[in-house]
Parts: C-alpha cells; sequence; structure tokens
C-alpha cells in the first residue's frame, strides 16, 4: 500500500483543511469527506455487517466530526480521530440492531480456533485465477465475516486500512500487546479459512 | 529454530520487524521446513487479496447523496 511519508517538521496537509474547516470553510471539510469517505464505509461495513447501517455511520460520523472539530488536538492524525468517532458509531448501530445488548470490541474473542495453522496446502500458482471477480469478492466477505468482530476491526485497521499498530490500538482503546495478538489471530484465522476455498488441489480431488 | 518459535515471530516476519540475526535464522528454518514457509506465504496472501479487493460496494450514487446530506447540514450549523 502507498504511504506518504511526512517529516517531523512537516505539517500533514489535513490540519490545513481542519483549520480552515473550524473557520466555517465547508469546502475544505468537503475535501475532507471526499478523500476518506470510502474508507469510513469500509470499516462501518465490517463492523456492522449492513449496508444502511454503514451509510449511516458514514453520514453521523462525519457531522459528528464538523460538530467536533475544535475538540481536535492535532495530536493525532485526522484520520485516525475519524476512525475512533466511526468505530463507536459503528458500534453503537450494532447494539441498537442487537436490541441494546452492550457491544464491544471486546466480544467473541475467547476463540482458539485458528491458532494453529492446520491446513497446509498451497495456494499456488495464484488463488484470485480460479475465480471471477463477484465470487471471489463472495468468498473474501463470507470470510472474514465469520470472525470475531474484535478480530475483524484489528485486521481491517492494520492490514487493510494500513494503520500502524500504534495507531490501531489508540483507535479502539487497546494496549499494543492486544493489537498485535489479535492480529496473528485474525490473520491466521482468515488464512485458515480462505485455505478451504484456495488450497492447491491435489491429482484426483474434486 | 522451530515451527513454534516461527510461528510466534511471523507477525514481525510479515511487518519485517526482525533483526537482521533472526531474519537469517527464519530464513534457514524455511530453506527446511515446508510447513513454515507455507503458511507464511498463505498469510502474505491473505493479506494482500483483502488489501487489493473492495469487497463491499459503494455506489457513486449513494456518496454523492450522503455527502449532499453531509454538506447541507455543515452549512446549516449540523
Amino acid at each position: 500500500m502507498a504511504t506518504i511519508q511526512i517529516g517531523e517538521n512537516e505539517q500533514h496537509p489535513d490540519l490545513a483543511l481542519v483549520a480552515s474547516a473550524r473557520t466555517g470553510d465547508v469546502q475544505a471539510f468537503e475535501t475532507l469527506v471526499n478523500k476518506y469517505d470510502r474508507q469510513i464505509f469500509r470499516i462501518a461495513q465490517h463492523i456492522t455487517q449492513n449496508r444502511e447501517d454503514a451509510q449511516d455511520v458514514v453520514q453521523d460520523a462525519f457531522l459528528k466530526a464538523y460538530e467536533k472539530l475544535d475538540q481536535f488536538q492535532g495530536n493525532s492524525k485526522f484520520y485516525t480521530w475519524l476512525v475512533r468517532i466511526a468505530v463507536n458509531e459503528s458500534l453503537m448501530r450494532l447494539r441498537k440492531r442487537r436490541t441494546g445488548k452492550m457491544v464491544s470490541i471486546d466480544d467473541d474473542i475467547e476463540t482458539e480456533e485458528g491458532s494453529v495453522p492446520r491446513d497446509l496446502a498451497d495456494w499456488s500458482p495464484n488463488p484470485e485465477q480460479n475465480y471471477g471477480q463477484a465470487e471471489l469478492a463472495e468468498i473474501l466477505r463470507k470470510t472474514i465475516q465469520g470472525l470475531p468482530h474484535g478480530f475483524r476491526i484489528v485486521f481491517v485497521l492494520r492490514d487493510v486500512d494500513g494503520l500502524s499498530t500504534e495507531e490501531t490500538a489508540e483507535t479502539l482503546g487497546l494496549s499494543v500487546p492486544a493489537v498485535k495478538s489479535r492480529l496473528l489471530r485474525a490473520r491466521l484465522q482468515l488464512r485458515e479459512r480462505l485455505s478451504r476455498y484456495f488450497r492447491q488441489k491435489k491429482a484426483g480431488e474434486k | 529454530m522451530t515451527c513454534t518459535e516461527f510461528l510466534a515471530l511471523l507477525d514481525e516476519v510479515i511487518d519485517d520487524e526482525v533483526s537482521a540475526q533472526t531474519r537469517s535464522l527464519v530464513r534457514e528454518h524455511l530453506k527446511g521446513c515446508d510447513h513454515c514457509e507455507v503458511t507464511l506465504n498463505t498469510t502474505l496472501k491473505t493479506i494482500e487479496i483483502y488489501r487489493d479487493h473492495d469487497i463491499y460496494e459503494f455506489p457513486d450514487s449513494v456518496r454523492q447523496r450522503l455527502h449532499d446530506v453531509i454538506i447541507a447540514r455543515c452549512k446549516n450549523g449540523c
């Protein structure tokens, strides 16, 4: 994933947009919406697993961010601050769907499944070649939806969205060791589950 | 290096956070261990495939509708 390295003394370009938005420049805020709405939608969809909820989260997270721009300290990146708002909004939506049951990123993580690799078949040459775009997307959706959401969120922020371990920890209010432990288990569980689809077939196997 | 030791280092290996000395021990282990090599390669592929494929559609028409609502409400002071 392409990342832009910014030197210690260089200001992140988002900060200037935030400063303008604070003075009422809605166009500056619109630039931030355009820049990050896809990522926010993806994160919300991964957490809520519901398209309408994810769309509502995009709307509510940006509106809340706009309302609270004065509270943004600039100690962290604007994006990680925005993600934190979106994660909280997503968990709230999930709670509503589950009729008020408390939902946290600690739910359902007590599983040993997939901590040790069992399916050790290779996937070569390239599993993507064996599936059409829509079929592959369905496999990837089904597979990641089966993960406990405390693992799924960590995997999505860290590996798909490209946040650092520290940023992921800060965003989710977890310790760095907790993020590391969840990330390893998420990666291994996903790998194990995908292997059911992607494993290289031995001669004679259907 | 044993397979268990390799597995404990898997994330650091993937994220390239190991020292040169550990990297060489890992390389040595992988040369003689097909299972760990497959685990590493397929885990790398797992990450890559999720990174490269947007599995949830976010159509432009929906984006535009949400933008219009967000910006209209920002203009009205939310």
